[in-house]
């Protein structure tokens, strides 16, 4: 414990050694943020997505700081709704009711927006309310839309619309309903849009609501992937995953390598060899495969995965350098004197032997973190991550099924690649800088 | 860097039987590690074959094939169909238990577990599920070794193109003890515990996606040129970002590493006494620093080749390079098991290979090499 205090004293002259524990303390802090305001189960169930979930996010949209890059004003999104109010509603002489609504919205921006979806919902059971829609654009022109005859809830995405597109002759239905017309550069008009809706509504009693969604190009920190999700929920709650899959993994593979190694030496002969030649074996076997393996028959599961690495790197090359540390211990006073007093053999292992090397492993320790941190990340690209929870491989693995890079989507890949980055440079600087410290055999150079 | 351990005085052999002598410890040495080398294939492919049949999935698997294709044949024979139910049924059931027992799934597992290990340490894996070598096999094994030349040209570029740069590096920066770029290194060596894939994707990204440089992928331009020179250069041209990755990935942690031990060395008495003695710089190097530093700098080179092999699984998916590790990818999303088996198989293969050759280099330039001591790493 003095050893450590004492290390962490010569900490300051080791720059590399502040900065890299900083930025694990920040991570450490933000993964202890995420985890307590997106709750695991929110996350799991934010990142499933299905219906309802992401609806009203735009797809593939960039994050908002593209926009300090872009000279144009990038869209956001836009959301309307007859529930806001604004809505009137008329007796028919013949029993039906006649509903008024206009939805209007400004849109002050130099790029069109990405989609424009409008969600239909009415309280009727039998006769369903008949629709009719107008579109009134900045400069005064109107647009009719096809009468809809809406069930319970009708998504209706106007971009989608290929009728509309042909009947206004435009490039996209966007254009058609933001762009100048026949004579615009296909840059939207800028002021306010206006949808009216009228409906009849036959039964007695019902409604109809309408919401209007004109999907942005960018949105939120860190933009949504095809699936309009947003790539915030994956990175924040990646962080925590990232750093506990890490840890443990190094966790169990040291403790797990300490202890054979101890156990092996202490016992000598042919339990000691044994060991060694498991090592020897087991240090050329191809791991990742045989992990694919296990991911393809058994199960994606984070937590299994965990546990055949920490199987397969049980007897790793450390368990060498952990036998010539224990080697030269066994013959320590302290160890005869121990022995004299007619203390077990485990009592010698775990007690005296074992707790001496943990200072000296604490450099390794902290080095070998990254490495798995990148290893869940390839099991991710292979596309054996685990199906439920958002990790920064699996943005990865999503972003190269989309071929993100081909399409330039760059901030897809960016994003969860800095984290990773981040993650990695920060353990093994600190490492580095702490192996530095602990070995004397090294601190000249 | 683990393997480490100074050197022991260099025993000088008796003059006359020198040679013979050095042959017979080599001979030895290198015996006793293909028997390592080969129970670690053995057990890695055993091992592949116990996770594939966890459960019995396997098992289940043939049955399943086993009843579909009884099903076919009973419908496919016009003179089955006019049989009554009953014997239909007999006649189905028969059909099923004969292939079980062509498959063996009669006998116990742990004697169809052997067999299926010869088969696949021989990669005599049958046919594979879904996919096809280009030229239209479906047998395991020809696939598999039609994507064998892909992936050993491009990391045997890698791998040398590593050791040398990385060695002639660290020499350099040992006599440049504390320089600017010496320092660079150091504060650079943390960079290497990225992969080299995770550095594939920034290369993409700036000289194919950004600059249009470098072409995103593949191995050839598709169309391929039909002729020889244009071929060769399409395929450079292809080998040049993934090979960077590769390299870019180990290069400044094996630079640190290894210039850390030139340092050592070079702090040693005997260096002392060889400068003392008025020996050029070039011949110290050589002689004094280099020749006691090679063997625990191959033996962690070629721990680095096995992680690097394992990394290549992820790379050449990521480069689209068709290669082994492209190859498990495809036969991870279409569930190909004898290929996923096969491809295991051929990965301990090269990973053994790998290893025995930098273990005779080691031999060969390591005078302890002796039977007894422990061989390898210790």
């Amino acid at each position: 414990m003095n050893a450590l205090l004492a290390g962490l004293r010569q900490l300051r002259h080791y720059p590399s050694a502040i900065i890299g524990l900083t930025i694990v303390l920040g991570l450490l802090v933000l993964s202890l943020v995420t985890v307590l305001t997106i709750p695991y189960r929110e996350a799991i169930r934010l990142w499933r997505g299905g219906a309802g979930v992401w609806d009203e996010h735009p797809e593939l949209a960039r994050p908002v700081w593209f926009q300090l890059f872009s000279s144009q004003n990038l869209p956001r999104t836009i959301i309307v709704d007859t529930r806001q109010g604004g809505k009137v509603i008329v007796d028919q002489p013949d029993g039906s009711r006649l509903m008024n609504a206009h939805l209007r919205f400004a849109f002050p921006y130099d790029v069109l927006p990405s989609e424009i979806g409008l969600w239909l919902s009415t309280t009727a059971r039998e006769t369903q309310p008949f629709v009719m829609l107008s579109w009134r654009k900045p400069n005064g022109e109107e647009i009719a839309f096809e009468e809809r005859t809406p069930g319970q809830t009708d998504r209706y995405f106007l971009s989608r619309d290929e009728g509309l597109r042909q009947r206004l002759q435009a490039r996209s239905t966007e254009e058609a309903l933001f762009g100048a017309g026949s004579r615009g550069d296909g840059s939207p008009l800028k002021g306010t849009y206006e949808l009216a809706l009228e409906a009849i509504l036959f039964e007695p009693g019902t409604d109809v609501d309408a919401r209007l969604v004109v999907y942005g190009t960018i949105y939120g920190l860190a933009g949504t992937d095809t699936q309009r999700r947003d790539l915030a929920v994956a990175l924040l709650w990646g962080t925590p995953i990232a750093l506990t899959f890490g840890l443990l993994a190094a966790v169990g593979t040291t403790v797990f390598s300490l202890m054979i190694s101890a156990v092996g030496t202490w016992f000598g002969g042919r339990l000691d060899a044994i060991i060694q030649r498991i090592t020897e074996v087991n240090a050329m076997l191809p791991g990742l495969t045989l992990l694919v393996m296990i991911g393809m028959f058994y199960s994606r599961s984070l937590w299994i995965m965990l546990l055949a690495i920490i199987l397969l790197s049980m007897f790793s090359l450390g368990i060498k350098t952990y036998r010539a540390i224990f080697l030269s211990l066994k013959e320590a006073p302290y160890i005869e004197a121990a022995r004299t007093y007619g203390a077990g053999s485990l009592r010698i292992v775990f007690r005296y032997m074992i707790p001496r090397v943990i200072p000296m492993l604490i450099p390794a320790f902290v080095t070998a973190i990254p490495g798995f941190v990148f290893l869940e990340a390839s099991l991710s690209i292979l596309g054996l991550g685990d199906p439920d929870i958002p990790t920064w491989g699996k943005l990865l693995s999503d972003a190269y099924a989309n071929e993100a890079l081909f399409k330039g989507y760059y901030y897809w890949v960016l994003e969860p690649a800095a984290l990773l980055m981040i993650t990695g440079m920060s353990f093994a600087m600190s490492g580095f800088a702490l192996d530095r410290m602990f070995n004397p055999r090294l601190r000249t150079t | 860097m683990h393997a480490g351990g100074y050197p022991a005085p260099l025993s000088i052999p008796p003059g006359r039987s020198a040679l013979r002598d050095t042959l017979r410890r080599v001979g030895t040495y290198t015996l006793r590690r293909v028997v390592v080398l080969l129970v670690t294939v053995v057990v890695g492919t055993y091992l592949a074959v116990l996770i594939a049949n966890w459960g019995g999935e396997v098992d289940k698997m043939r049955e399943a094939q086993c009843k579909e294709k009884a099903g076919m044949s009973l419908q496919a024979d016009p003179t089955l169909q006019r049989l009554p139910a009953q014997q239909r049924q007999q006649r189905y059931e028969q059909e099923v238990e004969r292939c079980k027992t062509l498959q063996g799934l009669d006998r116990p597992f742990f004697q169809r577990s052997l067999e299926y290990l010869r088969d696949a340490l021989t990669l005599s894996l049958g046919r594979a599920v879904q996919l096809t070598s280009d030229s239209g096999s479906r047998e395991v094994r020809n696939i598999l070794l039609e994507r064998l030349p892909a992936t050993l040209l491009l990391f045997g570029t890698a791998d040398l193109l590593l050791f040398f740069m990385a060695l002639s590096v660290a020499l350099f920066l040992s006599r440049q003890y504390g320089s600017i770029l010496d320092r660079l290194i150091v504060a650079l060596a943390p960079t290497s515990t990225a992969p080299g894939w995770f550095y594939g994707i920034f290369l993409i990204l700036v000289f194919a996606g950004l600059m249009h440089l470098l072409p995103f992928g593949g191995m050839v331009d598709i169309p391929p040129p039909t002729d020889r020179a244009a071929y060769a250069m399409s395929v450079v041209r292809h080998l040049i970002l993934p090979v960077a990755a590769i390299v870019i990935g180990s290069i400044c942690l094996s630079i640190y590493s290894w210039r850390t031990f030139f340092l050592i060395y070079s702090s040693e008495d005997y260096v002392e006494m060889a400068k003392a003695k008025g020996l050029p710089p070039a011949m110290i190097q050589r002689r004094y620093i280099l020749r006691p530093t090679l063997p625990p700098i191959i033996t962690g080179f070629s721990f680095m080749l096995i992680s690097l092999w394992q990394g290549a699984i992820i790379l050449e998916t990521v480069f689209n390079w068709p290669g082994l590790g492209r190859l498990l990818y495809s036969a991870i999303g279409s569930q190909d098991t004898p290929v996923i088996i096969g491809t295991v198989v051929i990965y301990g293969y090269l990973l053994a290979l790998t290893v025995f050759i930098l273990d005779i280099v080691y031999a060969l330039i390591d005078p302890r090499v002796k039977v007894g001591e422990g061989g390898i790493g210790t």
